[in-house]
Order: C-alpha cells, then sequence, then structure tokens
C-alpha cells in the first residue's frame, strides 16, 4: 500500500509552503506558461539564457503541493547548468516519478525525495507540470503546455 | 426488469427508510480500498447501480438481444417491446405527455448536442442570441458555443451571486428580442444550487423563447415533472441515477420535435429510402439512428423502477438530511471554506481547505477509502467566478450515511495533519 509520508516529504511539504525563485525575472529572455486541466494547476516559467547556461529562473502561478515544490525546487537544481544538462536531470527526474529509475537515484541530489510519486500514478504529472514548462521554455516554445 | 421484481424492494424500504437495507443493494459498497471500506462520495459524476440494475443488462443479454423495430422474428419483437415499455417507464418518471416525447440517447451531453445542432440550427441565426448561466457544465457551454459559432451567434451568460444563485431579474434581463433559445442547468453539479426553474421557464416563455434543461444533476435527487415545469426540452443521464453508462434520455415537446430536423442520418430514423429522397421516420425514432444502446435502455428501466421502489421522495429527504449534516460537520472544520452555500441545494458540497490544494486532499482522502472529486467539474467558469482553480466535492446518493460524512471530517482532520 502506498504511504502518503512517502508522497509528501517534509522537503516536499516546505517547499510547497516556502517556494524558492517563486518571481517573474525582469530580465527573462524565455519563457512558458505549463497548464494542467485536470486540477487547474497553472505555471509560467521565466529563464535569464546567457547563451547555452540558465544563468537564472524563477517561477510563478499556483498548483497543488506537489507541483509547486517539485517547481521550486527544480528552479534550485537547474540553476546555472546548460540546456543539456537541464534536459537530462528532467529525464532522470521522469524516470525517477514513473517508478523507471535505473542507476543512482542520488545524482539526483534533493529531487529524491520525489521518487514516492510513482507510488501514486496520478500525481505524476503533477510532479512534472514546472519541468514540462521548463522543457519548452528551453525550447522557446510560444504555445502553452499541458500535461494533459 | 418486472414489475414483479420491484415490489421486493418497496417492501422492504417500507415506511421507514434503512440505508443499511439499501445498501445492500449495490455490491461494489462492499468493496475495500486501500484497506477501508470505500466511502463512494463521487455521485455527481456517477452513481454506483444496484443489483436489479445489473441483472437486467445480464438478463437483457442472455434472455432478449435482438436487434429491434427490425425483424419478424421472436426475439425482435420481444427486444422491440421492451425497448419501447422502457421509453413508457421513462416518460411516467418525468411525467412526459407522450412516450414519443423521449428519445433515447448516449448521455446529457448527446442530448444537449441534439438540440444545438437541429433546434438550435434550424431557429439561430446571425447576430440572434443563445441565453445560458453562469453555473453550466461544459456539456451546456461548448454546444451552443459551437452553434453561436458557426452562426455569427452570440452567447450571453446570466449571472450568479456569492451563494452560487442564479441572478433571476438578470436572467430575466438578458431575455430579449434577440435570444432565440435559453439553455439552463435544474441543479449545479459544481455548487448544488437548485435554480427557479418553472419560474424562469415561465419568464422565457413570457417572450416566446424554447428553453433547454440540463437535468442531469436533478433527475437523481428530485421528482422532475416535466409538464409542471412547461420545459420545452430536458435531457438527463442514466449513470448518475443508479443506471447503466451509455444512455440517456433528451425530453423534447412533441410538436418541437416533429418540426425540427434530424440529427444523425442512418438506419431506424427512416421511413424510405430512395437515392433520390429520402423520407424521416416519425419522432421519436426520427432521433435515433442505428441501433441504439438496447441493454442500456434495459438498465436505465431498471434504474428508474428502482428509485420508484425506494420512491423519489425518500430519496429526496435522506439526501437533504445528509447534506444539512455534511454542511454542519464539514462546514465547521477549520480553515475550510463552503463554495455554493445556496438556499435551495440538492446533494452537493464543494469546499475547498484553506491553503491546501483540492488535489492534495483527494489523495489523502483516497488513502482513506474516500472518494470524492477535486478538479474544476468540467465547469471552470463556475471556478473562475469564484476566484479558485479547484474545489473538493463530496456528493451524495441514496446508500451515503452520517457515519460516511464523519469518516470525510476525519480525512480533513488528517489533511491538516499532513499539511500541519
Amino acid at each position: 500500500m502506498p504511504e502518503l509520508r512517502d508522497l509528501y516529504q517534509e522537503v516536499i511539504l516546505e517547499h510547497s509552503k516556502a517556494p524558492r525563485n517563486y518571481k517573474a525575472l525582469a530580465g527573462a529572455n524565455h519563457k512558458a506558461e505549463g497548464y494542467n486541466p485536470l486540477c487547474g494547476d497553472r505555471f509560467t516559467v521565466y529563464l535569464e539564457m546567457d547563451g547555452d547556461k540558465i544563468r537564472d529562473v524563477g517561477f510563478q502561478g499556483a498548483g497543488c503541493a506537489i507541483s509547486k515544490a517539485s517547481a521550486s525546487m527544480m528552479t534550485q537544481s537547474v540553476k546555472g547548468k546548460t540546456k543539456a544538462e537541464a534536459e537530462a536531470i528532467f529525464h532522470r527526474f521522469h524516470e525517477l516519478v514513473t517508478g523507471h529509475a535505473h542507476g543512482d537515484a542520488e545524482e539526483l541530489g534533493k529531487l529524491a525525495v520525489f521518487s514516492g510519486v510513482s507510488e501514486f500514478p496520478v500525481r505524476v504529472k503533477c510532479a512534472t507540470l514546472a519541468w514540462h514548462t521548463l522543457e519548452a521554455a528551453l525550447e522557446g516554445k510560444q504555445d502553452k503546455v499541458s500535461t494533459e | 426488469m418486472s414489475a414483479a421484481a420491484a415490489v421486493p424492494i418497496r417492501e422492504r424500504a417500507g415506511k421507514t427508510f434503512d440505508v443499511e437495507r439499501i445498501r445492500e443493494d449495490f455490491p461494489i459498497l462492499r468493496m475495500k480500498v486501500h484497506g477501508h471500506p470505500l466511502v463512494y462520495l463521487d455521485n455527481a459524476a456517477t452513481s454506483q447501480k444496484p443489483q436489479t440494475v445489473i441483472d437486467a443488462l445480464v438478463r437483457y443479454y442472455e434472455g432478449e438481444n435482438a436487434n429491434i423495430h427490425r425483424g419478424v422474428h421472436y426475439l425482435s419483437q420481444i427486444a422491440t417491446e421492451e425497448f419501447e415499455k422502457a421509453r413508457e417507464t421513462v416518460r411516467a418518471f418525468v411525467n412526459a405527455a407522450q412516450a414519443s416525447e423521449i428519445v433515447f440517447a448516449r448521455g446529457t451531453t448527446e442530448a444537449i448536442n441534439l438540440v444545438a445542432q437541429t433546434y438550435g440550427r434550424a431557429h439561430v441565426g446571425a447576430g440572434d442570441e443563445v441565453l445560458i448561466t453562469a453555473m453550466e457544465h461544459h456539456s451546456n457551454i461548448v454546444p451552443w458555443q459551437l452553434l453561436c459559432e458557426e452562426k455569427g451567434a452570440k452567447l450571453r451568460v446570466a449571472p450568479i451571486n456569492d451563494e452560487g444563485e442564479l441572478l433571476v431579474e438578470e436572467f430575466e434581463k438578458l431575455l430579449g428580442p434577440k435570444t432565440k433559445v435559453a439553455a439552463v442547468a435544474h441543479v449545479s453539479n459544481a455548487l448544488g444550487t437548485i435554480n427557479p426553474l418553472q419560474k424562469m421557464i415561465a419568464m422565457a416563455h413570457r417572450r416566446g423563447v424554447p428553453v433547454v434543461v440540463d437535468g442531469a444533476q436533478a433527475v437523481p435527487h428530485l421528482a422532475v415533472d416535466v409538464q409542471g415545469l412547461d420545459a420545452d426540452f430536458y435531457a438527463f443521464s442514466g449513470h448518475k441515477m443508479y443506471g447503466p453508462t451509455g444512455i440517456g434520455v433528451l425530453y423534447g415537446k412533441q410538436a418541437l420535435l416533429e418540426a425540427m430536423p434530424p440529427y444523425q442520418g442512418g438506419g431506424d430514423m427512416i421511413s424510405s429510402v430512395t437515392f433520390e429522397k429520402t423520407t424521416y421516420n416519425k419522432v421519436p425514432h426520427k432521433f435515433e439512428a442505428g441501433t441504439p444502446d438496447m441493454a442500456g435502455v434495459a438498465g436505465l428501466k431498471a434504474a428508474i423502477e428502482y428509485m420508484n421502489g425506494v420512491g423519489i421522495g425518500k430519496i429526496a429527504a435522506h439526501e437533504h438530511d445528509l447534506l444539512e449534516y455534511a454542511t454542519g460537520v464539514v462546514g465547521q472544520l477549520p480553515g475550510v471554506k463552503l463554495i455554493g452555500t445556496a438556499r435551495e441545494k440538492a446533494s452537493v458540497l464543494s469546499f475547498v481547505v484553506e491553503d491546501v490544494h483540492p488535489h492534495d486532499i483527494g489523495t489523502i482522502l483516497d488513502q482513506e477509502g474516500i472518494a470524492v472529486r477535486t478538479g474544476h467539474h468540467c465547469a471552470q467558469p463556475v471556478m473562475e467566478r469564484f476566484g479558485i482553480p479547484a474545489t473538493v466535492r463530496a456528493s451524495f446518493a441514496v446508500y451515503n450515511t452520517k457515519s460516511e460524512i464523519d469518516a470525510l471530517a476525519r480525512g480533513i482532520r488528517k489533511v491538516h495533519e499532513v499539511f500541519a
């Protein structure tokens, strides 16, 4: 039986209550909006790119604890990374939350707290919404991203 | 289901309403979810089915299955008779004047689309208006938007107040010379509000505007009398009133149905076809192209017989008790805000909890075996009106109990513990 504490870990609850980098970046040169029509979660991710490198990242929006904490911790983990590095982290993160992780989860650092999501399949899209939005922002896509 | 089979239920229900006996009629309620007894409070999405409805589906396939209105053989006659008997059962259930005013559809959504695509396309033109309310389900918004886009017509929306009640005087003001049709919910799926339908229909009729009613959330909970209401069209679904999925009803006044163009073309909706010209069948068959959901119709008939056996009055009274109890118990929990506090409500308790997203509440309640709906309930404009992305919605049926509402309250306290 899946355990609630595996999903709602302290770190996740803490980030959902006090999200980091929760701001619109004045100097953003990339931006994307993500939306989950099922639960109404909606986030905008702002990027300040320096060539291929994410110099700064911020987000704003509304959503459940999982989606908000995921967005918050995502901003911490991709700041200063290159586009390819950020995409690689998302790839591993996606494997983690869908229960397909192989290799060392520790590579993901703090993001490993999201491993409990894999026991709650309907919540995977909450955990990945901000990441899909980040991906769209990196690609410079103008369309709204949806996790439905 | 035969009339004889309905009798024991009536006897069992007796003069007093015994919810534990009712619960025995619903096999799924014996289920455990995550180690807890299932507490099913998502009835506005779909209700559970009594054994008599499940049996009716099996009986149809075991002993009645043949295509209707076609063969001369024995089984086809039986199937046709049962199908038309069910139409009569539905007629009596909503007090339509004639069985031919009952059109079988896939559900409320298809029934509303049918009206929009036939009556609507024939009567709504460029510059005309279609009037709806701010509490409609997407299925009573989008079909009219599609029509308005096609015709260059305008969709007008009557507002609601902070309690989730329709501003009836605004609704009346919006009924203008350009209004060609009004489409309104009898009961709001997201808020539970019961609209003063009779009054609204009278207002519309004074201006010559016909009214299409979305009755999906009303029929399971209230005695509906389409003649008493003077509704022009009334749509509802079987699956929300203890019947099977995939079957629903469009009631339409005979004269309106007769004057309408057909909806879909195909078998059964014609009386003769040549490559030059097709003559359409009479109503209601004109609107029932193709082989219908005959098993679903048998199940719908069984569902109506079940509701009649318990008594719609007793169902409504029980659900009213539950709603009052839940409003008190849940409404008093710290941080809980009820969304939709109309004076006249049916069976829906929508709420938000301070600082906790409904989706998180849904997951935590699910771990306790409690099924609620979380989200926008296919009524995004309602959510926007209240400035929230989503709500938690507990919705009640004949088999729910006060102890299940206590379980819901305990579940919400658990939410506070997790998020403390």
